[in-house]
């Protein structure tokens, strides 16, 4: 059985820097989670921590109950696929040799079919590849690890369109024949909204959004139409977003609407657009901000 | 593909049941699998199945241990009359507020309805003796 990650009140301070404040929360088993965020938001020191890389400063991280710090038995059973992962000097087949050895449910065949698919030259070292190439040797190590817990920390740096589409359907593909615990850290919110279960989203080194894909859609709608409409229809409602234009004016309000509000909405001649999972993971971020540093980030909880 | 505000799963419950309606999906079908879906949508396999069982609990899709999900015997019927139900609420609502804010009055609106701008629209069945010409 795949083990649950829980993590609790992690904290991870650099030289008096904050990268983790206190974080707590849970990877469900088998299932893909998103992790989004800015850059420096402590994205990549969640999961060095959670793969034993990085000590915490304080704070918990239990892998099936247990500590993955310097611990072989939990850590075969993780796969890490970082952005900046630096390779021994060797060929780009001996590099998935080697990873073969290392993760139990290694699939050989998965890994050739990937070499294929991504065209990577096996014969090729790999301080020769491309930015590219170098990035889907990650990827093709990631998935044909087949580990019960497999991480992805930005994994398609120099990646084109064509090739992110075959890492996201050679991953939905396998991860539906063999199921396991997956975290994406992206910036590509908008090309992975579909493929994630559930979405964490990370900011000043806070989760400011823990919550099931599912529930995100809809959860905020911005309405436009004319100023006297849109202020009729948001004075009693929370404004996450407003701008103007002469006698136009948009608000982002929070959702789901009822049918009510949208009957109203539309009596007003408003327009009703439900907002991305990009916009809202951006407005999540912002909120986090605009609470500014010390106090507590408002949590828009599931 | 999909739209953003509603739940992807339940996109995928209207997409089957529209496939059932229309004939592409016959009574007593096999239904695509989940991974298939997830595959072919480019959608979480959780979700996909999520959607599978709206259906299966609105009693118009069943399992058959071992050889997968089938559309049952009636659901089209029964998928026409829920969607009836709806009809006015989807479909007439928002056109009569839209024809209110164009001041189309309703006898005006009557006469687009008799005389679709699409031809092919035609073929929908008028009260006797009063066939759109």
């Amino acid at each position: 059985m795949t083990p649950t990650v829980r993590v609790d009140h992690l904290t991870r301070r650099y030289r008096g820097q904050l990268a983790l404040d206190d974080v707590s929360c849970e990877l469900r088993p088998d299932t893909i989670t998103g992790l989004l965020g800015r850059n420096g938001a402590g994205k990549s020191t969640l999961m060095k921590i959670l793969t034993g890389q990085e000590f915490p400063t304080s704070g918990t991280v239990r892998v099936g109950g247990e500590n993955p710090l310097e611990n072989d038995a939990v850590l075969r059973r993780m796969m890490f696929v970082k952005e900046s992962q630096v390779y021994p000097d060797i060929k780009v087949k001996r590099v998935i040799e080697a990873a073969s050895w290392f993760y139990p449910n290694w699939d050989g065949e998965l890994a050739g079919q990937l070499v294929d698919d991504f065209e990577l030259p096996a014969n090729r070292a790999v301080k020769k590849l491309s930015r590219g190439m170098h990035s889907a040797v990650g990827i093709v190590l990631g998935l044909s690890a087949r580990a019960e817990i497999t991480l992805f920390d930005e994994p398609y740096l120099g990646l084109d369109a064509v090739a992110r589409q075959i890492f996201y359907d050679r991953l939905l593909a396998d991860y539906a024949e063999h199921p396991r615990t997956v975290l994406l850290s992206t910036h590509l919110i908008d090309e992975v909204a579909d493929l994630l279960e559930h979405v964490l989203v990370i900011d000043r080194g806070q989760i400011v959004l823990d919550a099931p894909a599912d529930d995100l859609r809809g959860r905020a709608v911005t309405v436009s139409g004319s100023t006297t409409a849109v202020d009729e229809f948001t004075a009693a409602r929370k404004v996450w977003h407003r701008i103007g234009i002469g006698s136009l004016a948009s608000a982002t309000v929070a959702g789901p609407l009822d049918d009510l509000a949208r009957t109203r909405a539309r009596d007003l001649g408003l327009d009703m657009e439900p907002v991305s999972l990009q916009e809202l993971v951006i407005r999540s971020a912002r909120i986090g901000t605009e609470n500014g540093a010390g106090q507590e980030s408002e949590r828009i909880s599931a | 593909m999909l739209d953003e505000g509603t739940p992807l799963f339940l996109q995928i419950a209207e997409r089957l049941s529209s496939d059932i309606v229309d004939g592409t999906l016959p009574e007593g079908s096999r239904v695509p699998s989940t991974n298939e879906f997830a595959a072919f949508y480019r959608i979480n396999p959780a979700t996909a199945a999520k959607g599978i069982n709206v259906l299966v609990d609105d009693g118009i899709l069943e399992k058959r241990r071992g050889i997968g999900m089938f559309v049952v015997n009636g659901a089209r019927e029964q998928l026409i009359l829920e969607r009836r139900k709806r009809f006015a609420e989807q479909y007439i609502d928002p056109m009569l507020a839209e024809a209110h804010r164009l001041a189309i009055d309703v006898d005006a609106l009557v006469d687009m309805v008799r005389q679709p701008a699409n031809p092919e629209h035609r073929q929908i069945s008028y009260p006797q003796g009063e066939e759109a010409s």
